[in-house]
């Protein structure tokens, strides 16, 4: 029977005809093929679908991967633009270059120029709106953008509203790409090399936490991701991209004016990301395909139609963006995708490099502490969640945190993980005053930890969701993993994060989306997911909640091992059998004090426990 | 820069800051109760001004068809969400979908207002179902989506009804005929009748608003869900309530700041979209969350944009924009962890 069923809920994979690597690369060649032999206005229209993807990719990272957006790309397009046109064309620049001026290498600095202003300013931008809610930095995209473009029609020295003409043609070695023919090829290189470089990023140990971005930062923080350098980070890559689609423009337009660098042109890369596929880089080239064939098609249409002429296409583009934002909300790609997934078949699989050794941490000797609070308290406005709460967790121990509900646990539980501070009082890790300190020094110290509403990333497998939890023992950064120099470290990553699921008891769903496992499962891959990261400490939330009684005992089997291993673990639990058999020590809270400590046998006959549990609250006996 | 030119241009931010005033009132009111952030906010403030404009020449405006549409596509909705077992509120869909576009039929096509109140009226029960439905139509369907997806309805809608601005009224601007043609001498200081208008009706209008949260039993309710939606659906207020008045409130914002400037600027189909960014500088000051401070937020764009045209008239809009930057810069001061998004 369960053959069967995994049968049918697997489809058979054999089937396909071609890999997907192998139908990419047949596209590009038969692109280049036929490139000679298109017709000049067609090669035109693929050429400017090549520089728009370049500019909707970079949003789909931002929007679809990272969880942030853009209206203001067009205006980063009009930096790279302005910045060549400028460069090749203003008498002071050229007095500032002297000799090196109306050489062929002219455009190349105007190029870097571009990249230059674009990184800086997208910086400053990313960096002031960072710490604020999702929302801002959109919001101040589109001020920026507007800005942005008002000054391009303002300053003298850009040509106001004219704009600048006369901008050279790029030549290579000699060769001048004067014609849409020449650098559309340079323009589809530049596309498809940046494709690729995206998406090694996305697989990597950089891709994974650039993830995790989008479902909260806090868990990301919590596995030591530093999720505003991150998103930062992210941000100017996508700005440089629209900065390199804006040079290619200038050099083939040979002339820029505002016009085009305008809000509305920033808001239409959107919908080629949205409409394409956020989330998805093949989704942008989809996206800008479709957007332009369809541009191109309503302006013939719409003025006819409606007896006038004017900006009309921006009312379909909207109403179609309404409804694959309602009825697809992930794009038309993954349609695609799945419908194309029955002639596919799965890339042949890569030998993994020769594992490098991650970080390994020295454990402190068992009867260290490792975790002390110190009389915290907390108050919200008038409400005091903790008063003078004093308890430590030795290394070889497990420490239970038990108490009714509203006694205060998460309270506490936030401010020994990073997540608050304490409004008096001092929280010591590894012996250092970690008041506020961020989430993830918490994670570099040794800490892991679970989440009592499980956060995980539904769409990735077990074992990417483990891996992320090992980010901070490895090093390579975003270029590494672009080029694809961290494969040996990449190896090592997957290697261990199996390890961990393995020992969980997972080995069979490592492949698995983790949104597919049962509650209870999910619990244990992020128990997993901290151990990837080699703790000293452990912070579990109702690890044992959602649990079949012998997943229950198979939890319990793993923790004392953990303990033998010379781990301290704190659980913070409701199920009172699986405390008192597994605990060392228990710290009992109830409205926010500490109302008795010691072992599970003291504290089971304390009257205060008794009388807060049997007493007080009777639901919670159970 | 004499002192005399200080005051006019005074005068000048203060009337346009009363409308950035509303703008930004409606913006953290939606925003606060339905976590939509509306960018088409100002397009009603085009739609309002520029249908007013349409009915003194003696035309229909086509906003009315647009208002039909609406409610027709709209009912189609609720027939189908009915017949899928959905529970439709009929009370209020009837209301929005039949009787206003009705009483807006009757009030445009039949008895065709020449006073300039009544005309004013008939904008107003053209404009404000618009709202609602609006909601309805484009942000209901997904009310569990997230802030930034939400945005990027937003700013899709934006496209579509700017679009629509330009077919039916032209790229030609209009202005309306002012509601007082009087003008004063006030300390040497010559003050039109109009911009008096426009700072009493947004005092008014604020004050109004400040009664209707503070006393009434929607507005309380709608403070209830800006506070915790989910909480306040268990309290049995309807989540549709809130997305209907909401709304509601925002267009009628939307109309009036358009009648009230529209005898002072001329008013092009996409004038709608600067002034309602305008009002979100302002809300932003406020955190989108304050109205009191949204509101002297408002009076600052107001004060920045009059001096800068005249120290940098060409810059105008550049400095009034570039204000978000250090306003967010100073607000993340104020923030010191990582805020989790929902």
């Amino acid at each position: 029977m369960t053959t069967v069923l995994k049968g049918a809920s697997v489809p058979p994979r054999s089937r396909g005809l071609v890999s997907r690597r192998t139908l990419t690369l047949a596209a590009v060649l038969a692109l280049a093929l036929a490139w000679g032999f298109l017709p000049e206005f067609t090669v035109v229209v693929v050429s400017y679908i090549g520089l728009y993807a370049l500019v909707a990719v970079g949003l789909c990272l931002l929007t679809g991967v990272g969880g942030m957006t853009s209206f203001g790309q067009a205006a980063f397009v009009g930096m790279g633009a302005y910045a060549t046109a400028w460069l090749c064309t203003s008498p002071t620049a050229a007095a500032w270059l002297g000799p090196l001026a109306a050489s062929a290498l002219v455009p190349w600095l105007g190029l870097a120029l571009g990249l230059a202003i674009t990184f800086a300013l997208a910086w400053f931008l990313g960096s002031i709106t960072v710490k604020l809610s999702g929302h801002y930095l959109p919001l101040c995209t589109i001020a920026w953008g507007l800005s942005l473009y008002f000054l391009f029609g303002n300053m003298e020295f850009l040509g106001g509203q004219t704009g600048i003409t006369g901008v050279p043609a790029l030549t290579i070695a000699g060769y001048s790409l004067a014609s849409p023919r020449e650098l559309g090829v340079l323009i589809w290189a530049v596309l498809l090399v940046a494709l690729w470089l995206l998406h090694n990023l996305l697989d990597s140990r950089e891709g994974r936490a650039i993830r995790a971005l989008k479902s909260g930062r806090l868990m990301a923080e919590s596995m030591g991701v530093d999720t505003a350098r991150q998103r930062i980070k992210l941000f100017v890559l996508a700005a440089l991209l629209a900065a390199l689609s804006g040079w290619l423009y200038a050099h083939m337009q040979r002339f820029v004016n505002p016009t085009p660098f305008n809000l509305n042109i920033g808001i239409e890369y959107l919908f080629m990301a949205v409409v394409g596929g956020a989330g998805h880089l093949w989704g942008a080239v989809l996206g800008a395909a479709l957007i332009t064939l369809l541009k191109e098609k309503l302006q013939d249409v719409l003025p006819s139609l409606l007896g006038t002429s004017g900006n009309f296409e921006v009312i379909v583009f909207g109403l179609l963006m309404l409804l694959v934002l309602q009825r697809f909300a992930d794009g038309l790609w993954p349609s695609l995708e799945r419908l194309g997934s029955r002639f596919l078949k799965p890339d042949p699989r890569v030998e993994p490099a020769r594992a490098t050794a991650l970080a390994r941490r020295e454990l402190p000797p068992a009867g260290t502490v490792l975790l002390r609070a110190d009389r915290v308290t907390r108050r919200f406005g008038g409400l005091v969640a903790n008063d003078a709460v004093s308890m430590h967790v030795k290394a070889g121990e497990i420490h239970a945190l038990i108490g009714p509900n509203g006694a205060g646990k998460s309270t506490f539980f936030n401010m020994i993980s990073g997540v608050d501070d304490p409004t008096e009082g001092e929280v010591r890790l590894m012996d250092r005053p970690m008041q506020a300190h961020p989430a993830r020094e918490f994670a570099a110290l040794g800490l892991g930890r679970t989440f009592q509403h499980v956060r995980l990333l539904g769409q990735r497998s077990v074992l990417d969701n483990v891996a992320l939890g090992a980010h901070l023992r490895a090093r390579r950064g975003w270029l590494a993993s672009m080029l694809r120099l961290d494969r040996g470290e990449e190896a090592a990553l997957q290697a261990e994060a199996r390890r961990q699921v393995e020992r969980c008891g997972l080995a069979e769903h490592g492949d698995a989306p983790a949104a597919s496992l049962a509650l209870g499962q999910q619990r244990i891959v992020e128990i997993a997911r901290a151990l990837a990261g080699q703790p000293a400490l452990l912070l579990l939330d109702e690890p044992a909640a959602g649990l079949r009684h012998l997943e229950k005992r198979a939890l319990a089997e793993l923790l004392a091992q953990l303990r033998a291993e010379g781990l301290g673990i704190l659980v913070v639990e409701h199920d009172m059998e699986f405390v008192m058999n597994l605990a060392d020590r228990v710290t009992v809270l109830e409205f926010g004090t500490v109302i008795a400590e010691g072992t599970p046998v003291e504290v089971q006959s304390n009257p205060r426990v008794l009388d807060a549990y049997l007493g007080g609250a009777e639901e919670e006996a159970a | 820069m004499d002192s005399q030119i200080a005051v006019l241009l005074a005068q000048d931010g203060l009337v346009n800051g009363a409308v950035y005033a509303l703008m930004a009132l409606a913006l953290v009111l939606v925003f606060s109760v339905t976590r939509v952030i509306f960018i088409p906010q100002g397009e009603f403030v085009a739609f309002g001004a520029l249908s007013m404009a349409l009915m003194q020449a003696g035309k229909v405006p086509a906003t009315l068809w647009m208002l039909l549409a609406m409610a027709a596509a709209t009912l189609v909705v609720e027939a189908w969400r009915h017949r899928r077992g959905a529970s439709v509120d009929w009370r209020s869909a009837l209301l929005w979908c039949v009787a206003f576009p009705l009483l807006a039929c009757v009030l445009v096509l039949a008895w065709r207002p020449t006073g300039i109140a009544a005309q004013a009226f008939a904008t107003l029960v053209l404009i404000t179902p618009l709202g609602p439905l609006t909601y309805r139509l484009a942000f209901r369907p997904m009310a569990q989506a997230t802030v930034l997806t939400l945005l990027i309805v937003s700013v899709a809608l934006h496209g579509v009804l700017v679009g629509l601005g330009l077919l039916f009224f032209g790229a030609e601007g209009s202005r309306t005929s002012a509601f007082s043609d009087a003008t004063f001498q006030l300390g040497g200081l010559q003050v039109t009748g109009q911009s008096l208008v426009v700072i009493v009706v947004a005092f008014l209008l604020v004050i109004l608003m400040f009664q209707f949260f503070g006393r009434s039993m929607v507005g309380k309710a709608l403070r209830a869900t800006a506070m915790n939606r989910v909480g306040a659906r268990l309290m049995g207020i309807p989540t549709e309530l809130a997305g209907d008045v909401s709304f509601a409130l925002a267009a009628a914002i939307g109309a009036v700041s358009g009648l009230l400037i529209a005898p002072l600027t001329t008013i092009y189909y996409d004038t709608g979209f600067l002034i309602g960014l305008k009002g979100f500088v302002a809300a932003i000051v406020g955190g989108l969350a304050s109205y009191p401070i949204a509101l002297l937020g408002a009076l600052l764009v107001g004060q920045l944009e009059a001096f800068s045209s005249f120290w940098a008239s060409a810059y105008k809009e550049v400095l009034v924009f570039t204000l978000i930057i250090p306003v967010l810069w100073w607000r993340s001061l104020h923030s010191r962890h990582v805020e989790d998004e929902e």
